[in-house]
Order: structure tokens, then sequence, then C-alpha cells
């Protein structure tokens, strides 16, 4: 049996480290083969981006070397798919090689597309990868007052990123004595300010508290770099003097090359988790076209029903368990506090008043990342 | 060619029916047709009114048992 995991980032990493574990004695006996290819030797805990805007994190605190987050008997190479080919169980890499496999898990996350709207690379920062968050604290240390905005594209992942960024800005210029020397618009796709309604509910006074304006059905269509104006599709605009972006994603640009899912989306079933229309494909993560948040905590719990699905129906020949629509997401509300929403696809989540204790769970979790990666926590 | 595509966006908080719909959109050609699946109650409302603010087509709407069914057309 042959199991091929692409993608090396969070979900596929935390499904070949349960699967090796799961499936060791069929691995020793050779009776399975598990191999992993990536697109790179490096692993990212990416929301350490938040910090590292913030100066509140080095670059390098945000990655490991991947294979050292393997169990040893995962055969892991550097080597990205550049063709999928389901018909026929197998895949064709860059360095051109054929991999062929039994059971395929496809893993390979989301990228940023700012420049689907014009202005918003060259017009806004954002801190969805490491040169442009490091880009964006150099920006805030030199900012000394006037209007900041903030945007948001569809689809996003970190659906809650949008107000974190938000109190983190306030707590930023608060200490840095010149909150009163700036003006903070938030502006969000949806009629409420966040689309989980009890996080909106709970953000709406606080932004009310904290001076935060908020403008609702704003989904960013342009901006105008030179006059410093963010227009809506809706018809309104407005203006800036430091523009702050979520910036809007696809899937990879194979998935869409191939025809696996439109956007990079893939169709996935959203309880077994296999992609629709192939019973020995499984999609994990950011990459799912799943009505799920495009969150760490989503793949992590979606490796770990995959892996034991692969696992029983080896050992009994049928999978055991259904992905329940499980994600937990830490909300930072601000660089002290913290609270954290639960849900599944039938239970919303209920949100708690934020306290220091929980951000400090989430600062030890920034460490606890690479425990929990390794499939241990 | 314009196409017709469902969106099943039943029993989800986050993104939530209104987001995935934003998405579809994206994706769509100008004249396509896009039926959106919530159970959330809220959506009955929400839609139309982001639909009307943005300048798209409300075609129809309907609740089938527990289901919203909500039919929209991008023309622009
Ligand atoms: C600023 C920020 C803050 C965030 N905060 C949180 C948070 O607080 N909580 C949370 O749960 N989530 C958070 N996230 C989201 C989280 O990081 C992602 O949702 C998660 O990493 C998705 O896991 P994944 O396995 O789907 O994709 P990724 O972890 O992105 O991994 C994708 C992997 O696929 C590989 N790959 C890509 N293309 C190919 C190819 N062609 N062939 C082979 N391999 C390929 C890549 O090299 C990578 O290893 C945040 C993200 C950002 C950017």
């Amino acid at each position: 049996m042959r199991i091929l995991v692409v993608g090396g980032g969070c979900g596929g990493t935390i499904l070949a480290n349960n699967l090796a574990r799961r499936l060791a004695s069929e691995i020793r006996n050779r009776k399975v083969r598990i191999t992993m290819l990536s697109a790179s030797d490096k692993h990212m805990y990416q929301p350490g981006l938040l910090y590292v805007a913030f100066g509140q994190m080095m670059p390098d605190e945000l990655y490991r070397d991947q294979e050292s987050l393997l169990e040893p008997c995962i055969d892991f190479h550097v080597d990205p798919v550049e063709e999928f080919h389901l018909d026929q169980n197998k895949v064709k890499t860059k360095s051109g090689k054929t991999h062929e496999y039994d059971t395929l898990i496809i893993a390979t996350g989301s990228r940023i597309v700012p420049e689907e709207v014009p202005g918003l690379t060259e017009g806004s920062e954002t801190f969805y990868s490491e040169a442009s968050a490091v880009k964006m604290f150099k920006r805030l240390r030199e900012f000394e007052g006037g209007k900041v905005a903030i945007v948001v594209g569809v689809p996003h992942k970190c659906p809650i990123a949008p107000v974190e960024i938000t109190f983190a800005l306030h707590d930023y210029f608060k200490a840095r004595g010149i909150r009163d020397k700036v003006h903070i618009k938030y502006h969000y796709p949806i009629g409420r300010i966040h689309t989980i309604e009890n996080v909106a509910i709970w953000a709406k006074p606080e932004f009310d508290r904290i001076g935060v304006e908020y403008e609702t059905l704003f989904n960013v269509k342009e901006v105008d770099v030179e006059n410093q104006i963010v227009k809506s599709e809706e018809g309104t605009e407005t203006e800036y003097d430091l523009l702050i972006s979520i910036p809007p994603h696809r899937g990879m640009e194979v998935i869409e090359k191939d025809k696996l899912g439109a956007g990079g989306w893939i169709p996935t079933d959203r309880y077994q988790l296999t992609m629709e229309g192939h019973d020995n494909v499984y999609v994990l993560g950011d990459t799912t076209n799943l009505p799920v948040s495009k969150t760490g905590s989503a793949a992590h719990f979606e490796a770990e029903v995959v892996a034991e699905n692969i696992s029983s129906i080896i050992k009994i020949g049928a999978p055991v368990r259904e992905y329940d629509g499980k994600v937990y997401c830490f909300i930072e509300a601000g660089h002290d506090r913290a609270t954290y929403a639960m849900f599944n696809y039938q239970n919303p989540p209920n949100l708690k008043s934020p306290n220091k204790s929980m951000h400090w769970f989430k600062m030890s979790y920034n460490k606890m990342y690479w425990t929990s990666v390794r499939g241990l926590l | 060619m314009s196409e017709c595509k469902t969106i099943d966006a039943r029993d989800t908080f986050c993104p939530g029916p209104l987001m995935e719909l934003i998405t579809y959109m994206k994706q769509a050609n100008v004249g396509d047709t896009l039926e959106l699946l919530s159970t959330d109650k809220g959506t009955a409302s929400d839609v139309p009114e982001w639909i009307k603010k943005v300048g798209h087509e409300m075609v129809s709407s309907e609740k089938v048992g527990e289901v919203w069914h909500l039919t929209v057309r991008k023309t622009k």
C-alpha cells in the first residue's frame, strides 16, 4: 500500500505522523509505505506572522526543518507536484519524477492573491507572508498618526485575523502613546463585523469601547494608491494614510491548472474528507472547498480523522470516523488578553470574555505547535 | 455560456453562507446564476441586503423544510 501525502504544512505533517504511528507495524513489515512531497524543506508556523508584524516575534522563530518534524519512517522529498493524474493514480513532480500511489492526500494549502485587487499590492501593508509582516512592522514604527484603514479580501485564511489585527493595532498605538492621533476604521465584507455571529456580538461593543469605526458590506474593489483611497464593490470609499489588508486567497496554481477545483479549492466530502468522485483521494486543510474556516485548527482535526480512517481501512476494511466540522480558534483581543471560539457544523461558538490566562495559553501554544504538528499533542 | 451552480452552505458558522456566496460570486462570470443553500436564519435577509447594495440580481428566495434556497444572478 503506497500512501502519498502532497503538502508538508500543518495538515499534511499531522496526518503523516499520525498515520506513521498507527501503521508502525505495517510499515516495518513493508506492507505500507508513506511518502511526502512538499514545496519547501522548511515548515512555517504561520500564526506567528501576526506577532512579527508588531515586532513581538522574530521571523526565524517561525521555522523548523520539515524533516525534523516527521517520523523517521516517512520518506520525505522537497519536490513539488506539478501534475496530478488522478485517473492513473500518479503525480509528476518538478524534478520530473513520477510517484504512483494507492491512497493520495492533498494538503497543499492556499496562497494570497492581492494582485486580484488593483492597487492592493502597492497600496497596502499585510502580514500574510514573512517579508510583508516585517515590512508592515517597519511601516508601523514610522507611523506617527493619521487614518488607518483595515480591509478584508474574500476568501481568506484565518477568519479571526481581521479582528485580531484591529485589537493589536489599537494596543500598539496606545503603547506608543499616539493612539489619540490615530483613527482606525475597520471594513468587513458582510453585514456585521464578523462572519461568526457570536464573535460579531462580542467584538462590536469592544470596537465601540476602544474607538474603532467600522463599515460593513465593504468588499474591496480597488485601491487608488496615488490619492490613498480604498474603494468597495458596493460603491463606497475610504481615505487612508495607512492601509492594512487581509488579502484574498486562492488554492495552489497546480490545483487550478489540473482542474481539481475552481479557484484551487477541491470539492471535498464534508464528513469523509474524500475528494468528490475519487474515493482514494483525501483532501485536508485550506485547499478543501468545505464551508469550514481555513485554519490550522481545522487542518489538524481533519488530519486526525483522515489518519484514523486510512489506518482503519487498512486494518479492518472500513472507515471509522466522520469529520464533524470542528474548529478551535484562539482570538487575541490585543497584546495581553485573549479568548477562543470552538464550533463545529452543528454548534456555534459560545464566546467568553477575554482574559490574560487565555493570552498566555496562546503564547504557550505558539511554542507547543511544534509538539502538536509532530502529532504528540 | 452562463452556468448555474449550487453552493452548499448548510450548517456552517464560519465562513458562513454570505461569505461563501461572495467567494463563488468572484469566481462566476457575468450572467451566471448561483443557488445558495443555507440553514442560517439570517441568510434570508443578509443575502438580499448585500445583493441590492452591490448591484447583482436576486432571482428567488424560498424555504424548503429547514433549508433556504436563494438564487442570485451576477450582473457585473
Ligand atoms: C497571519 C496568519 C495567522 C494565522 N493564524 C491562525 C490561527 O491563529 N489559528 C489557526 O488555526 N490558523 C491560523 N492561520 C492559518 C493556518 O496557518 C493555515 O490555515 C494552515 O497552515 C493550513 O494548513 P494546510 O496544511 O492546509 O496548508 P499549509 O500549512 O499552508 O501547508 C501547505 C503545504 O503544501 C506545500 N505545497 C504547496 N504546493 C505544493 C505542491 N505543488 N506540491 C507539494 N507541496 C506543495 C507547501 O510547501 C506547504 O508545506 C493563520 C495564517 C496566517 C497567514
